[in-house]
């Protein structure tokens, strides 16, 4: 009999095409996800050298973080210049090199890591890279799913593998039954503020437990997402019949008999009984409260109940880091979290721009308003989500909440393109990333979940949406 | 790629925890592209203000840590995005050895490919590194790569771990896919296998 193994052991020995004596393989990798940033001088070196795309089949191209997300980019050109021209260079690259193409026309366009599993084109048991750090939302379908930087973007377009030595296992485990109002986001904001952002630095986790299996394809998204927040090269979920019924009938999934033998091994893709882990974090779902971020690292975490901390509470390096944090964010120690005065609500991103984020923002919208002088987006995505989400009424609680209500893209996740924080300007964010700047310069971000998002645009400030749901009910 | 062997430097201090790739290379300027030309704006928003002049209190910004070659950070260095353009800024603006507790897993591989060299070093020896960083133009710090060590100006030496493999290629400054290619039959065969066993992917 053969050792039992991780979920994350099985997909590895699925995919070693070479190993070398002292452990470095060559993975080969099923899917890789493109954008425009990450990409051009990939193609440009495959140029230079007269190499091609090894399987542009297995290659989907989308433009996503500079597009514009404003109404008026169906009419026009995009006027920044550069965003124009690496926009224009993807065009041009995938065409030449023949691989899967979403051009920013096409109403499946979308963020990258929402265009893929909602195409089919990620589906369990797959090795997925993407140079992108986010690419580790696809590990939701149990799915080996990393970034990786450019240079390993033009190395799995020329030879469909990467050099790679393996991760250790990482298990995080979530007991029990979730409370209301606390969502996928929390956990995984929760698992960041327990393990630190360096906690997952050498392992990929597997996420499992109730609290985990009751998620939907989406939230599961969102946990994984999130993964590399924490350091882990990738998050892992195994995948049932949740997954199985997601994947089913999606563009790029197998049909009839392809998709049963494919059903069949997707079956074995769970960790055996008794395989190690080198690292085990339990969290109980019942503990579990709605959370926001206060700093700027993912790791400044606490719940909506709790106040600015102290820095001196923090040791090591991470005393100053908190200093800075505070006077970076315009915080006082002690200051309750529910006292911090917002001014910008953005709901998007591929950690939480799903139907069922959207979903969850407008059931606390419907009927309300916006605090006057709060400018708040909703920015879908991708383009079938926005059109899932006019068809379900969604679109409209938020124009009638005083939302914008925006074209798919990155948007101010990053704020590569024109939706960007001022300086001073502080944000309840539905984001992955509080780093200093990273919604626009000397921006404030605190990130929330879809709904905390929602209940902060109403009252103007960081709330508890457990307060806001017994009002509605 | 460019051979790393042994290096001889100024060697500067950052100990700020979690410095991210936002901090090292700020996204406006990931709208390049090519890879070069990023030094200038390594570090942007904490090296210059909002009117391009620059901060004289930042560390680079001193006159003693112009020609700064080596890094000494603080813990979780390279945390955040895969931007490839943050090694290509450090290496752009010169820097060819980033020291700290640990690094980010993507960030850590991009340097690699780069001719960077990440070393990590227990808590202890990145404190002693740290300080003597703090003597700027005044000391330089010694990396050899082949023998795996980094000694301080006072000629103190302490050991450090690098996979056996990213060492051979970083020392000959082999290209990757020039060796990846090299391996083409095993690719093959591979997907030829897969074409069988799994024809849905």
């Amino acid at each position: 009999m053969t050792a039992p193994k991780t979920l994350y052991d099985k997909i590895w020995d699925a995919h070693v095409a070479h190993e070398q004596e002292d452990g470095t393989c060559l993975l080969y990798i099923d899917r890789h996800l493109v954008h425009e940033v990450t990409s051009p001088q990939a193609f440009e070196g495959l140029r230079m050298a007269g190499r091609k795309v090894r399987a542009p089949e297995k290659t989907i191209a989308v433009p996503d973080h500079n597009v514009p997300t404003t109404l008026d980019r169906v009419s026009g050109v995009i006027a920044n210049e550069e965003s124009r021209i690496q926009v224009e260079a993807l065009d041009k690259n995938a065409k030449e090199f023949g691989v899967n193409y979403y051009p920013v026309s096409d109403v499946r366009q979308g963020i990258v890591h929402i265009v893929g599993p909602e195409q089919g084109w990620t589906l369990p048991g797959m090795t997925v890279v993407c140079g992108d750090s986010h690419t580790a939302t696809h590990g939701a379908f149990g799915a080996l799913a990393h970034g990786i930087g450019t240079s390993e973007v033009e190395h799995v377009l020329a030879t469909q593998t990467l050099i790679q030595k393996k991760s250790k296992n990482m298990k995080v485990e979530i007991t029990g039954k979730l409370r209301p109002g606390v969502t996928a986001k929390d956990i995984t904001l929760a698992v960041i503020g327990e393990t630190g952002t360096a906690g997952g630095t050498g392992y990929v986790i597997e996420y499992c437990g109730e609290a985990i299996r009751d998620l939907s394809m989406e939230g599961r998204m969102t946990v994984c997402n999130m993964a590399i927040e924490g350091g882990a090269r990738a998050g892992l979920i195994a995948p049932d019949e949740t997954t199985f019924e997601y994947v089913k009938g999606r563009p790029h999934a197998p049909k009839g008999a392809q998709f049963e033998a494919a059903l069949a091994w997707w079956k074995t893709l769970y960790t055996d009984e008794g395989a190690h882990f080198d690292k085990v974090v339990t969290l109980k779902g019942e503990e579990i409260e709605p959370v926001v971020t206060w700093g700027t690292s993912p790791e400044d975490v606490l719940p909506i109940s709790a106040v600015v901390p102290a820095p001196e509470s923090f040791k090591g390096g991470k005393v100053d880091a908190a200093k800075r944090a505070i006077e970076y964010m315009g915080l006082e120690v002690g200051q309750k979290l529910t006292d911090i005065q917002i001014d910008t609500v953005f709901i998007g991103s591929c950690t939480n721009g799903r139907i069922e984020d959207l979903r969850a923002a407008a059931a606390i919208l419907k009927g309300k308003k916006i605090k006057d002088g709060m400018r708040a987006m909703v920015v879908p995505g991708s383009g079938l989500v926005r059109a899932q989400a006019e068809e379900e009424g969604l679109a409209d609680i938020f124009k009638e909440a005083g939302f914008e209500w925006r074209l798919a893209g990155c948007s101010m996740c990053l704020a590569m393109n024109p939706d960007q924080l001022s300086e001073g300007e502080r944000c309840a964010s539905t984001s992955n990333r509080n780093f200093e700047g990273r919604q626009g310069y000397k921006g404030r971000t605190h990130l929330v979940s879809p709904a905390m998002a929602a209940a902060a645009a109403v009252t103007g400030h960081l709330t508890d949406v457990r307060d806001m749901m017994t009002e509605n009910a | 790629m460019e051979k790393f062997e042994k290096l001889t430097g100024i060697a500067a201090p950052m100990p700020l925890v979690n410095i991210d790739t936002d901090m090292i290379i700020p996204k406006v300027f990931l709208k390049t592209i090519k890879r070069s030309g990023l030094g200038v704006n390594l570090f942007d928003e904490m090296r210059y203000d909002r009117q391009g002049n620059e901060i004289p209190d930042f560390v680079l910004n001193k006159p003693q840590y112009r020609d700064t070659q080596i890094l000494v950070a603080g813990d979780n260095f390279g945390c955040g995005s895969s931007r490839e353009h943050a090694p290509w800024a450090i290496a752009d603006f010169g820097i060819k050895c980033v020291i700290s507790t640990s690094f980010a897993d993507i960030f850590y591989n991009n340097c690699f490919k780069n001719g960077i060299l990440p070393i990590v070093m227990p808590q202890e020896v990145v404190d002693v590194l740290m300080k003597d960083a703090e003597k700027g133009s005044n000391a330089r710090m010694v990396v050899d790569l082949e023998a795996q060590t980094v000694t301080t100006s006072d000629g103190e030496s302490f050991p450090f771990e690098v996979d056996a493999f990213k060492k051979h290629c970083l020392l000959e400054g082999l290209d990757d896919i020039g060796l990846t290619m090299a391996h083409v039959k095993d690719i093959d065969a591979f997907e030829a296998t897969m074409a069988q066993a799994r024809p849905w992917v």
